[in-house]
């Protein structure tokens, strides 16, 4: 290459150099100026209850994220993690209100059920190689369809049951017991994808699957165990989500989620075209997601306000993210 | 000029009817079934009239979604955009017609510029960029709005009749315009030089830049044609409504990836054709008609059936294993 | 009116922790075949990517036809009348030939495009360069020898002054570079200037006036061909004696070892044709042939890659059955395949992880990763075959392609196999490396590990082989063991009628 420089030599690189500097800490930095701005600005943020409610909040697309950002990774994409929040989350609740079914088993099938989409998903996408975005289209349309027959669209709500008192649950009384999901999911993620073979090939499978088959590497195993590992994700989601808001409902559950947690994802440095899974920066994605969708709701502004701002935000993340093409 | 364009359509004709023999095939089928198992309802001219209308309006998003698909690219934008239009045109009906049926269109090409500048200047992945422009365009809607509806001002006739108006008593305006376009569209992708930098940058967008072709500025213009259809389709809906809703297209821009993935396009863009989007709509429209019809089946049943469809339709593309090509 | 077409002058070019080029010339003469010769990372491909405006030049000047250019773009770079042709073709496969030949260019009447005039000309101007295919085809479905051709007529139509082509052969068999030649000569005949960037001597020192090489971005010299020798040139390239390297032949050895690989009557569609092949414990077996003769094939079912019709294939005198690579890879073989952009290297992995790929279910226990062990390996194969990487954790993408294929052929050692196939390991890399790899070859070879070579380079198959296996047309048409291996019996097999010995 050239004649490789000594260390000596690259000196100049240690320049400070704006915009790399931007790169790889951006969006940390985005995060603790949203943080500080809140505390100055914000009445009331500091206070414990505001910050477990961006947690509960934040709960879902958090975990959501972290199966994605491994879909992302091998090249994939998953929209229908919506419509599996929707199944999931009307199985349950038929099992235990309608069926008397009790809660633990009826937890076990419902996200059982929900791993049926993540088998189709990854089953679809490896064995019959079609892309992943109209498999996922497809479960997107059909899967929430197969919810709302399920109970003909009908909304059901419960208020008196033990099943509600699962998403209200405080560890001690003060921690919501999403916070240790969350945590517990994060750091599960964050060890697949750097201690273990599977998260080598599931980044091998992404940045060039030719060469991960030829060396042996079980793509199909490995594309199906990410589609499916989301879909567990998205079940535990969907059954907290739903115990806590007390209902079901099939027509909105889920709506749109997908698109926060991509963008979490994106916002996050995983490459959209697969490769490398950034866990960390998909967290602090999904946080700051999460911040802008706090801070207009506690100041009073308008909710459309955060689409704008977050869709600014993400153009903006990702173009200072691009590597910079050698010229 | 005539025997230049017979050259390139006469020996594919034929040909290329056949080889889109699943989607017409398959429109005809749905068409003669609906015919004849509900033939008190279906098949009269009020009722194939109507689910023209309805299908014109998804159609032409479609047809501009074909073009972004084409080129390598996709563009989750354009229900925002048709909302965009149709509260727009609502607006101006009660200022100026002209305005009212000028100023959607302009936006929606603005909103293509912008989309194609930043997947293509910014370099940001298509998928990511037009998902932002959808949150964007919905939140601003909103807020111009206050989610409130604005209805078309009743003497505003040109809107209205776009939406709601027959050519020779029969056949809906919108169908036609839908028609139109897509015969527009199939000439303009075989016959000039930017409907082949199209396919060749869809094809192989590095070996088309190498060949000197600019590929940033046909992604742009393909988005741009996207933006302006969509916002036709939404001066459309205004009319038929009577009124530009901030939660118009929501959800279309799945429909016309469906339609187009129906229709024979590969997402990864260079392969694909008009005429097959075309059928694709129509497919869709036909499914749900049926499914109306047939009143036992709640309407839920729509969505189930629709993706089973898409299913059933890449499963047949897989295992006929053709090689699609861009013809017609 | 100077005689040059091109003056490239004291050009700079680095790019983060690398100087890819010191201050470099060149000098192109009006209507003449310029040679640019170099090992990989040399700075022949920056040079040739500044030129047409792919990169841009930290310093330096360059003259065009007498005026000053700059180019920013491969669009401008065109117009300015400079064309090139990529190692890698680059056509587009959903379009047709003449589309592809036009685009972008197509023959129009107003704005409306003219098909009958435009696959008229396309077919003309194949014909002139000796080629007969119907032009309204789609691209895909053509050999790789034809879409480079079709590459070059492009090129050519589009009236350059100077044409870059960049390894042109590395796809075309003996006659389709001779047309090659033809047409090269042809536009010289014209006027027009050429730069041939290739490493096959044999074509340099027939078809080239001059000769620029570089080293390690740095300017070595600039060469009248006719007043070099072969071994001159080798010795500029790389500074160390040549003669060491060509004179080194293998020593003839009775193999009397068990056969590990029986391979019987493998037929495959119209691609293999009742292929046999067996090699023992510890035996090199070369396969030669043209390109599309149906090597890279053979080595694709024996590894389970692909599938085939007829046949069988035994390991140990057992039957086997492979559906996959990964089947291959449990009974111990190996596969380095000849592109190692697309099925071999994982660009933005690192080095260490990209060597320990094929391993990691062994270094790792209930899923989890040895970064001890794997260190170890990494080391170890970084020194045994001298691997160039700043550390373990180097992206892989940022090696020279000689690197990476030590990278990739560690990836397959370290895994200890029984058998090992290369497919053209050394294409595309520098002398210096070429022979580091033969001799990684001999090494494998010494430790009881089969090898299958795929080479279109002979003197290595020469070299190093203990047996070649002549492939033409996926069909076996004949053997030739030690003494009987040199250039010249593998050459009159190639082009010979089909002789009766097999495996």
């Amino acid at each position: 290459m050239g004649r490789v420089l000594s260390k000596k030599e690259q000196g100049s690189h240690n320049n400070f150099d704006a915009f790399h500097f931007l790169q790889k800490y951006g969006s940390l930095l985005l995060f603790f100026t949203l943080i500080i701005a809140n505390v100055l600005f914000t009445n009331n943020f500091l206070k414990l209850s505001s910050l477990w409610n961006m947690l509960l909040q934040v709960f879902p697309v958090m975990l959501i994220s972290m199966g994605i950002t491994l879909v992302i990774a091998t090249g994939g994409i998953d929209i229908s993690v919506g419509s599996t929040m929707a199944l999931v989350s009307m199985v349950v609740t038929k099992l235990i209100i309608q069926q008397n079914m009790s809660i633990a088993p009826a937890i076990v099938i419902a996200i059982t059920i929900g791993l049926s989409y993540g088998m189709f998903n990854g089953f679809f996408i490896s064995k019959f190689k079609i892309q992943p975005i109209i498999v996922t289209l497809i479960l997107m349309i059909a899967g929430r369809g197969i919810a709302q027959v399920l109970n003909n669209g009908v909304i059901i709500s419960f208020y008196n049951n033990d099943f509600a008192n699962l998403g209200v649950y405080r560890i001690g009384g003060v921690v919501p017991v999403q916070t240790v999901i969350m945590l517990i999911v994060i750091t599960a993620t964050y060890f697949i994808v750097s201690k273990t073979v599977l998260g080598v090939y599931i980044e091998a499978v992404g940045d060039n699957k030719n060469a991960a088959v030829l060396s042996g590497i079980n793509e199909v195993l490995t594309i199906i165990f990410v589609y499916v590992f989301c879909s567990l994700l998205v079940g535990v989601a969907s059954v907290f989500e739903t115990s806590r808001l007390c209902s079901a409902d099939p027509n909105n559950i889920g709506k749109l989620i997908e698109l926060d947690c991509i963008a979490a994802v994106a916002v996050g440095g995983t490459k959209m075209t697969g490769g490398k899974s950034k866990v960390i920066g998909t967290v602090i994605g999904a946080l700051i997601m999460q911040l802008i969708t706090t801070t207009i709701n506690m100041n009073n502004i308008q909710y459309e306000f955060s689409l704008v701002i977050k869709s600014l935000l993400i153009v903006s993340v990702l173009y200072i993210q691009k590597e910079k093409g050698r010229r | 000029m005539i025997n230049d364009v017979m050259y390139r359509f006469k020996k594919v004709n034929v040909w290329g009817f056949l080889k889109n023999n699943s989607a017409f095939a398959s429109v005809a089928l749905l068409f003669i079934f609906a015919s004849i198992r509900y033939k008190d309802s279906f098949f009269t001219y009020s009722y194939i009239g109507n689910l023209f209308r309805q299908v014109s309006m998804i159609g032409l998003v479609a047809i501009g979604m074909t073009f972004v698909i084409l080129a390598g690219a996709i563009d989750l934008s354009v229900g925002s955009t048709v909302a965009v239009a149709a509260v727009t045109t609502a607006y101006f009906s009660n200022i100026n017609i002209f305005l009212a049926l000028t100023v959607p269109i302009v936006l929606g090409v603005i909103i293509g510029i912008i989309n194609g500048f930043i997947v293509s200047k910014l370099e940001i992945p298509p998928f990511i960029a037009t998902l932002a422009m959808m949150m964007c365009l919905r939140g601003l809607i909103y807020i111009f709005t206050g989610i409130s509806t604005v209805s078309v001002n009743d003497n505003a006739i040109p809107i209205l009749f776009m939406g709601r108006g027959y050519i020779l008593s029969y056949i809906p305006f919108p169908a036609l315009i839908f028609i139109a376009v897509t015969i527009i569209v199939i000439f303009v992708s075989k016959m000039t030089s930017f409907g082949r930098n199209v396919y060749a940058v869809g094809g192989n967008e590095e070996a088309s830049i190498m060949m000197g072709l600019n590929a940033n500025r046909t992604k742009i213009i393909c988005y741009m044609i996207n933006g302006g259809l969509a916002a036709l389709a939404g001066i459309i809906l205004a009319g038929r409504l009577g009124a530009g809703q901030p939660v118009s297209g929501e959800g279309w821009e799945m429909d016309a990836i469906a339609a187009t993935a129906i229709g024979g396009a590969l997402l990864t863009g260079g392969v694909g054709n008009f005429s097959g989007t075309f059928f694709g709509v129509l497919i869709i429209g036909l499914i749900n008609s049926i499914i109306n019809l047939q009143g036992n089946l709640n309407s839920y049943w729509q969505k189930i059936i629709m993706g089973g469809l898409l299913l059933f339709v890449i499963m047949l593309q897989y295992f006929t294993g053709r090689k699609k090509i861009n013809k017609i | 009116m100077s005689e040059y077409i091109l003056e490239m002058m004291g050009i700079k070019k680095s790019f983060p922790g690398v100087m890819a080029l010191n201050g470099v010339d060149l000098k192109i003469k009006k209507g003449e075949t310029h040679a640019l010769m170099g090992e990989n990372g040399a700075g022949k491909s920056t040079l040739i990517k500044i030129l047409t405006g792919l990169y841009k030049k930290d310093f330096g000047r360059i003259l065009f036809d007498g005026s000053e250019i700059d180019p920013s773009s491969s669009i401008e770079a065109q117009s300015l009348g400079i064309s090139t042709i990529y190692q890698e073709v680059n056509i587009i496969p959903s379009l047709s030939v003449c589309e592809n030949i036009f685009a972008g260019r197509e023959i129009k009447k107003g704005f409306i495009i003219d098909w009958k005039e435009t696959e008229k000309k396309a077919k003309e101007l194949l014909n002139s360069l000796g080629i007969d295919i119907d032009v309204k085809a789609l691209m895909g479905s053509y050999s790789t020898a034809i879409k480079q051709m079709i590459s070059i007529a492009r090129a050519i139509s589009v009236k350059a002054k100077l044409v870059v082509m960049d390894e042109p052969t590395s796809s075309l068999n003996e006659e389709e570079v001779k047309v090659l030649f033809s047409i090269i000569n042809k536009l010289k005949a014209e006027g027009i200037s050429i730069i041939f960037i290739s490493h096959k001597l044999n074509e340099i020192f027939e078809i080239s006036d001059t000769i620029t090489v570089l080293k390690d971005g740095e300017l070595v010299g600039e060469y009248e061909t006719k007043n070099l020798t072969k071994l001159d040139l080798i010795s500029k390239m790389i500074g160390k004696n040549a003669h060491a390297i060509e004179n080194q032949k293998k020593s003839y050895s009775e193999f009397k070892e068990d056969v590990f690989l029986q391979a019987k009557n493998i037929t495959s569609g119209v691609r293999l044709n009742a292929i046999n092949l067996t090699v023992r414990k510890g035996e090199v077996v070369g396969l030669a042939g043209l390109l599309g003769s149906g090597r890279t094939e053979i080595a694709r079912v024996l590894f389970g890659a692909d599938k085939f019709d007829k046949g069988s294939i035994e390991i140990n005198g057992k039957q086997v059955y492979f559906k996959l690579p990964r089947d291959a890879i449990s009974l111990n073989m190996a596969f380095c395949s000849e592109d190692r952009k697309q099925e071999g290297i994982i660009p933005y992995m690192s080095v260490k992880d990209n060597m320990t790929l094929a391993i990691l279910k062994d270094i790792s226990r209930f899923g989890l990763i040895s970064r001890k062990k794997q260190s170890d390996i990494v080391s170890k194969y970084i020194k045994a075959i001298n691997i160039k990487t700043p550390s373990h954790d180097q992206g892989i993408r940022y090696l020279s392609g000689g690197n990476q294929q030590k990278v990739l052929l560690a990836r397959w050692i370290c895994k200890n196999p029984e058998l090992i196939i290369l497919d053209e390991p050394t294409r595309g890399i520098d002398v210096g490396a070429k022979s580091e790899i033969i001799s990684i070859i001999e090494d494998l070879s010494n430790n009881g590990i089969g090898v299958i070579v795929i080479s279109s380079e002979f003197d290595e198959l020469i070299r190093c082989c203990d047996r070649i296996e002549i492939i033409r047309d996926g069909k076996n048409v004949g053997s030739l063991k030690s003494d009987e291996i040199n250039e010249d019996n593998i050459l009159s097999l190639i082009a010979g009628p089909v002789s009766v010995e097999g495996a």
